[in-house]
């Protein structure tokens, strides 16, 4: 896994976070789609957007992964441009 | 050399029939499809034509039978779970296990060994008295002991773990067994095989046909089969069917890897479970030690092996049992568990009119084999959810009610 900042390390320095996903607003959400967002998740196959974070350091970060190979396609740093990216 | 394997050997027929016909076609139709030939997928057949007289139905597996989790599993069978609804249900499995090697006339190799969950911490033990409390209440045989007897049942181990995590004590379940898992997959597809279910390997669905919100048929590799009812018990693969027709669940697949040693003669007699160094192991009739950990970390749908899960599995099993620094592990593999953010599993009826989901067997689905053959059996044949999955239906989480086994199930087995 390759850290943006600290560069390729072992993949056992690094904690998995699971998808990133957009929250629906709390307030306006319906309580379906509210348990949609708590429940649910996109269990196929496929490259995801994922969020990972470097114990040693400190740093969360994006990898993109195709979760059927395990080939890690990029990792970045979250911005706002990636948050409405998933918009 | 045993006589009947030497007229093997000189016969040019096989005298012994197979375990199960091999089909070379497809019919048009049948009135179950069950998708997955894994014990649970076989299970669900025998019982659905030996309890409910439904022989027209088709096991579609597209690899061998039992090549999935059934296969790879480490069979520790147990019935010691924490919530009502949990220790019910494995209760039941557990009794049909107790007479499944005479019902198919088929020696599983069943031994009953005891079960014991270590606590190494006051929190550990805390968990042991509640699960021991409930199990009772059900009447299952739960109860916690000292270290003491922990010492007596198993006298190799290290009590102190190195030094590390000294155990407290333990939750001793005496049914807790072991069983040879790819004979409960045979057990089971002779069984209906012998009762008119027809068994088609190397068959892959790839599609699931449906009008009007109801199950009209499914695509495979090899064609189109029409059907109003489809059972699916893919474990692993669950969340690639669930997406061919939009049914959304909190699935993630994660890999659970196993191990074993070279064999050495019998010293361990109970199966032994640690939450705290992540350890489950138990010695087979052939000696080998077999020995599992936690669910690897992250996402995948791959069944790839890793060097850090022995390498860390091995310094927790040299805390427990310093003289096994010297003994070689010969084989690890891995599976592809369904997990469920609630330790319990995805079953019965969903959104799709005929389509039935026996999913979210995770890393303990292997003991339930019997119990959910039973209850999705009775769920496909009545369309109706059996009374001891009601609490396992995909529904919960939309009602916010998700059960709460985690205490008791969140070391893989
Ligand atoms: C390492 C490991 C250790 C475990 N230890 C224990 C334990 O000690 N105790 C316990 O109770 N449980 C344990 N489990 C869990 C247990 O193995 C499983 O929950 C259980 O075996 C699931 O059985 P199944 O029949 O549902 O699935 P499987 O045996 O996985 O069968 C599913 C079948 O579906 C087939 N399939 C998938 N997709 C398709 C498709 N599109 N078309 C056709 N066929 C398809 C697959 O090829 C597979 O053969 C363990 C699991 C693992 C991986």
């Amino acid at each position: 896994m390759t850290c943006p900042i600290n560069g390729p390390r072992p993949v056992s320095e690094f904690f998995y976070h699971g998808e990133l996903r957009p929250m629906p607003d709390p307030q306006a959400a319906t309580d379906d789609a509210w348990a949609d967002y708590v429940f649910n998740r996109n269990g196929a196959p496929g490259v995801k957007r994922e969020w990972w974070y470097h114990l040693p350091s400190g740093v969360w970060f994006i990898a993109e992964r195709d979760t059927a190979t395990d080939q890690v396609l990029r990792t970045y740093l979250y911005s706002d441009a990636v948050a409405e990216a998933v918009q | 050399m045993p006589w009947r394997l030497l007229r093997f050997a000189l016969s040019k027929k096989h005298p012994e029939p197979r375990m199960f016909r091999a089909h070379a076609e497809l019919k048009r139709s049948y009135d179950v499809v069950i998708i997955g030939a894994g014990g649970h997928g076989l299970a669900a057949a025998y019982y659905l034509a030996r309890d409910h007289g439904i022989t027209n139905v088709a096991v579609l597996e597209q690899g061998y039978i039992g090549g999935g989790n059934t296969g790879r599993n480490t069979t520790i069978i147990r019935s010691n779970y924490l919530t009502p609804e949990g220790a019910k249900f494995y209760d039941m499995s557990v009794k049909l296990w107790q007479d499944l090697s005479e019902d198919f006339d088929l020696n599983l190799f069943y031994s009953n060994r005891g079960h014991y969950t270590l606590a190494h911490t006051d929190s550990a033990m805390r968990t042991m008295r509640w699960r021991a409390e409930v199990n009772k209440h059900y009447g299952i045989d739960s109860e916690v002991v000292d270290a003491a007897a922990v010492h007596k049942a198993c006298p190799m181990m290290d009590l102190s773990c190195n030094g590390h995590a000294p155990i407290l004590g333990a939750l001793f379940h005496a049914p807790g067994s072991i069983a040879r898992h790819d004979a409960v997959a045979w057990g089971y597809g002779r069984g209906a095989d012998q009762r008119g279910v027809e068994i088609h390997q190397q068959t892959k669905v790839t599609g699931i046909e449906i009008v009007a919100g109801k199950v009209k048929g499914v695509h495979t590799s090899r064609g189109h089969i029409a059907t109003s009812k489809v059972l699916c018990a893919v474990a692993g693969s669950t969340p690639r069917i669930t997406k061919m027709i939009g049914i959304d669940t909190p699935l993630f697949i994660h890999p659970l890897q196993a191990m074993v040693s070279e064999p050495l003669k019998p010293w361990l007699d109970p199966i032994l479970v640690s939450g705290s160094l992540h350890v489950y192991v138990s010695q087979t009739a052939r000696g080998e030690l077999v020995m599992g950990a936690s669910l690897d970390p992250y996402e995948l749908h791959n069944t790839r092996s890793t060097f850090d899960f022995v390498e860390g599995l091995s310094s927790h099993m040299i805390d427990m049992f310093p003289f096994l620094a010297d003994v070689k592990v010969v084989r690890q593999w891995a599976g592809m568990a369904d997990m469920t953010p609630d330790f319990a599993p995805l079953m019965g009826k969903t959104e799709v009119e005929g389509f039935y989901l026996d999913a979210g067997w995770g890393t303990w689905g292997f003991k339930a084999t019997p119990a959910s053959g039973k209850t999705m059996s009775y769920t496909v044949a009545n369309d109706r959810n059996h009374e001891l999955i009601e609490g396992f239906t995909l529904d919960r989480f939309r009602k916010y009610a998700p059960t709460g086994e985690k205490g008791a199930a969140s070391v893989g087995h």
